[in-house]
């Protein structure tokens, strides 16, 4: 813009204003154009990480580069790879994947390695794995042979099972999502389709409800994940729809109104919201009313809502958590759009088990992914484990709870190290993690402060905490802080490091 | 609610109606020795039975295996947490070896070229996402398994152009054919991307020659396109010609050297323990690939299709076992070719033929000669017939895109040696009541064979829910085997 009123100055004098817009808007229209030429990357090389100063674990240029430049012996060239393998080879330029490799490096260990990188990026819990360690050992010879010297039971196993998975599994994982909402739903075993995790069940979703082009509502701040799982060979677009720390985070139908608005402004089809109930990463639970509302939303875009409720077993505050599948009355029509995620990884901290599932009233969505799940089946073996783990309820009822006490006193004083800093986080009753507020830690109240926050928390403080911009968030300074792999003892090590910062 | 996608309301994973009648009848009234004699016998499913005992026995003396444990210590705090999508080295490492001992060792594979993928329908897939998109093409030879059909081109958008082959030289590839099919895929306005060829094949059972395999290579060099390999049934090889990989030839031809072509940047070979090691319930699959981009963007997707870390350690543990593996690859073999052997002595009886085959785990049938009419609605007609009235679900090549009428799939790994016997005596009877009712006009009206199946299936039911109520641990009742299972 600066350009263009020097311009208009000079030629104001003679041609008028005719001239006077003509030229400078020519010229403007070139300069873009010389810019874009020059800034644009050739894959497959390094990405521009647009964050010259934490230095970012650029991984070495993929070797074929040069292969794929030697003439082949026919005159025509050589099939290049589809597009979509070439921007999903490069590096992942985002902070939560930049922050994980770092400490990849140079990991803390009390013993081995004191003034390693203490992760506080990766949403784990670690607190509750010595019970199903102990569940294991006095359980698993008999899971595993059927418990009546049945040696053939391995082998069964092993050949061929339903792809959308075992139907023990879906009547033991809905009873394990029914025990966890305190019975208030009783999850129904057809209405599910077991899949390799949460992961894929997410895309799944977005094959089925949206065509390459189309759009997701996605509020903010949200799981840096979604950008990946989402996008990268669907074809969808995610719509970032802003919420406040005013109102502590939560969806404001407003704001997804205007940017369906807008959206649909620009010519593309909203096919409906994901929203993560309890949150990640800010770890709130979504209120009963705000789940009516979104619900009316949706049906009056005649959209559809997925709900991924993965945290619903860790939640560590007073709030009851409510499934979308509650608030769905028996003759609802809309239960056609609603669909719930949920997996095994976070609730019973499993996620090498790679077990997760959609849970849909619509039949044509359950037929679909039920073709689908061939491409993301869970081991039989895997699930035959699970169906003894989940059954044995009496287990279940007591690792729930526990699980939520450990949490609970992990957070407590987490957050009592963060008062004692003078730090403030958002209020929130779910998860492995604390949506931080470290603002005032920040010299610039700007996305580029926050970035030289991250820089220094990951470079000289030793910690790695996913920053908000990572997720989309559109107040600067706020960072997730997973606890929940975290001893006592390291709590004050990490304020103090903290502390450290904050003092320069 | 008219809300859903175009991929999931178009049919582009569509399946033959037709075929898929076979399966539904199976389930309606599957045959069980005691409780249902005279039940369809399951002879379309390629799954490998005749090795469990093997399996079950390692298993009770390795039982630290299965209960994560490494030399008596538990590791389930190590492998619960466990998601990194590069794969459990150790698991990478002793499949890598698996895939060269059942190459003879004659090429080792680098466990870093291994992406780890839940079954081969995934690999299959995420390698499709890698190379092709839509407006491309993948040049396949006829006849093949069914499922690619899905697999390949239903969320990837790519296209499939069949190579047509044909009985009058064994179903082999030849340079004219591969010509012909390129040259129809650009009248189609597709852009070729690569050739896909089963080997050893599905539906043919026959391991590809050396031939057929540097003709391949030619043309993926004059073409510069990409070949994938599917070697699945690389362990089922029971007899002469030997297996030959792929990476074998590319070894041996001095064009192929990296310092004159990129051809091995283009070469893709998909894996999987489902045959060889009778573990498809395991879905454990690999995409093998010395090309760092397809290596990397396919690891990355392998998120959407991750082993489970419990199966990778049990599987780990259980490859690494040389001794076990040297005897359970021998020992394999050799029951799959008497199996092979008994199928085709018992259909040479009936006045049936078979391709010549040397691997899988099925025949590749000559029925021409029972075809009323040498089309592919008598081969349907045909087909019927053998389900409802002989009781043997078999597959069509019709459902394989066999360019002849008249072939079909017989599975024989997945039943016991009496089934079998069971199967080739009805054969026998169908073959020789054809013969004679050929000179009986009436005989051959529709109507006669849904009323004996009606009788079958009344018959079957009751019979199916006890047994199925016997099982402590039992397979659930409504599941179904979507048709093309391999």
């Amino acid at each position: 813009m600066r350009l263009i009123v020097p311009l208009q100055g000079v030629v104001q004098g003679r041609g008028g204003l005719l001239m006077g817009s003509l030229i400078p808007c020519t010229l403007f229209y070139f300069l873009q154009l010389y810019l874009k030429r020059h800034r644009s990357p050739k894959p497959p090389s390094a990405p521009l990480s647009p964050y010259p100063s934490p230095s970012p674990n650029l991984s070495e240029l993929p070797r074929s580069a040069s292969r794929s430049n030697l003439s082949s012996r026919g005159s025509i060239s050589p099939a290049r790879i589809s597009n979509r393998a070439s921007s999903i080879a490069r590096p992942n330029s985002s902070l939560y994947y930049v922050g994980l490799d770092r400490s990849l490096e140079d990991p803390y260990d009390r013993l081995d390695n004191p003034e390693g990188i203490i992760q506080l990026g990766l949403s784990e819990n670690t607190l509750c794995l010595d019970l199903i360690d102990e569940w294991m050992s006095e359980n698993l010879n008999s899971s595993l042979s059927e418990g009546d010297g049945d040696e053939f039971g391995l082998a069964r196993l092993a050949t061929y099972q339903p792809f959308d998975g075992l139907m023990e599994l879906k009547v033991a994982m809905a009873g394990f999502m029914s025990q966890i909402v305190g019975d208030r739903v009783s999850f129904d075993p057809s209405q599910m389709v077991i899949t390799s995790g949460a992961t894929p069940a997410v895309e799944m979703l977005c094959f089925c409800l949206a065509d390459q082009g189309n759009a997701f509502l996605v509020p903010t701040p949200y799981y840096p994940g979604f950008d990946r799982d989402m996008i990268w060979r669907t074809g969808v677009e995610l719509i970032p729809v802003h919420c406040r720390s005013t109102d502590n985070f939560t969806p404001s139908i407003t704001a997804l109104d205007q940017a369906f608005n807008q959206a649909k402004k620009r010519g593309i089809r909203v096919r409906g919201i994901l929203i993560c109930n309890p949150s990640n990463p800010v770890g709130n639970i979504l209120l009963r009313e705000t789940l009516y509302s979104l619900l009316d939303f949706a049906r009056e875009k005649n959209i559809h809502i997925i709900s991924d409720e993965i945290y619903a077993g860790s939640i560590h505050g007073n709030e009851e958590f409510v499934s979308m599948a509650e608030i769905l009355g028996e003759e609802d029509t809309d239960k056609e759009r609603v669909h719930i995620v949920y997996g095994l990884s976070k609730d019973l901290s499993v996620s090498g088990f790679r077990v997760g599932c959609i849970y849909s009233f619509n039949e044509n969505i359950l037929a679909a992914s039920k073709r689908l799940a061939r491409f993301c089946s869970v081991s039989s073996l895997t699930q035959r484990l699970l169906v003894s783990l989940l059954s044995d309820s009496r287990f279940i009822t007591r690792y729930l709870e526990t699980n939520r006490r450990r949490i609970r006193e992990v957070y407590d004083m987490f957050v009592g190290g963060l008062r004692q800093l003078g730090v403030k986080w958002a209020e929130g009753s779910a998860g492995f993690y604390c949506w931080v507020d470290m603002s005032g830690l920040i010299r610039s109240y700007s996305e580029k402060g926050e970035l030289e926050l991250f820089d220094k928390l990951l470079n000289v403080a030793k910690i790695n905490m996913t920053p908000g911009s990572a997720c989309h968030c559109i107040e600067p300074g706020w960072f997730r802080c997973c606890f929940a792999t975290l001893t006592p003892e390291d709590i004050p090590i990490v304020m103090e490091r903290i502390r450290r910062i904050a003092d320069r | 609610m008219g809300m859903l996608s175009k991929k999931v309301t178009c049919n582009s994973h569509g399946q033959d109606s037709s075929y898929f009648l076979g399966w539904q009848e199976y389930e309606k009234n599957p045959y069980h020795v005691s409780l249902n004699p005279s039940g369809i016998i399951q002879m379309g499913l390629a799954e490998n039975q005749l090795s469990f005992d093997l399996l079950e026995s390692w298993i009770a003396e390795n039982p630290d295996a299965a209960g994560f444990k490494r030399d008596g210590q538990s590791i389930f705090r190590e492998l619960a947490l466990f998601q990194d999508y590069h794969g459990l080295p150790a698991f990478k490492e002793a499949l890598a070896d698996f895939m060269s001992e059942i190459r003879g060792n004659r090429v080792s594979f680098d466990p870093k070229n291994l992406v780890l993928t839940a079954g081969a329908t995934s690999a299959n897939e995420a390698l499709m996402f890698c190379l092709a998109e839509a407006g491309d093409a993948i040049l396949i030879p006829t006849p093949y398994y069914p499922g690619f059909d899905r697999d390949l081109k239903w969320r990837t958008g790519a296209e499939i152009v069949p190579i047509p082959c044909t009985s009058s030289n064994g179903f082999k590839i030849t340079a004219s054919a591969l010509e012909e099919a390129y040259t129809t895929a650009h009248r189609q306005n597709l852009r070729v991307k690569a050739v896909l060829v089963t080997n050893p094949s599905n539906p043919l059972g026959t391991t590809m020659s050396e031939d057929e395999l540097n003709l391949l290579v030619t043309f993926v060099i004059s073409k510069g396109i990409h070949l994938v390999s599917d070697e699945i049934y690389s362990g089922t090889v029971f007899s002469s010609p030997s297996f030959k990989s792929i990476v074998e030839v590319l070894s041996d031809r001095p064009d192929c050297r990296p310092s004159v072509s990129d051809v091995w940047d283009r070469v893709h070979i998909v894996y999987s323990l489902s045959k060889d090691l009778g573990v498809p319930g395991f879905r454990v699959g690999a995409i093998y690939s010395s090309n760092r981009t397809v290596v990397e963007a396919a690891t990355k997707m392998s998120s959407f299709g991750l082993v489970s870390s419990q199966t990778q350690y049990f599987l780990s543990a259980m490859l690494s076992d040389k001794k076990f593996t040297g005897r359970y690859i021998a020992e394999n073999r050799l029951r799959l070719r008497r199996r092979h052997e008994s199928l085709v002595a018992g259909l040479r009886e009936a006045g049936i033929g078979c391709l010549d085959s040397n691997a899988g785990l099925f025949c590749w049938v000559d029925m021409r000669h029972l075809l009323n009419k040498y089309t592919f609605e008598a081969e349907i007609e045909l087909w019927k017939k053998i389900v409802y009235k002989v009781g043997l679900n078999i597959s069509p090549g019709s459902s394989c895109h066999c360019t002849e009428p008249g072939w079909f799939r017989v599975c024989y790994a997945n039943m016991t040696e009496e089934t079998l016997g069971l199967s080739i005596r009805r054969i026998k009877e169908f073959v020789t009541a054809s013969a004679s009712a050929a000179t009986a006009p009436t005989y051959c009206s529709g109507s006669g064979y849904e009323r004996r199946s009606h009788r079958q299936h009344s018959k079957g039911s009751s019979g199916k829910n006890k047994f199925l109520n016997k099982w402590v641990f039992r397979l659930s009742p409504l599941h179904r085997h979507e048709a093309d299972d391999r």
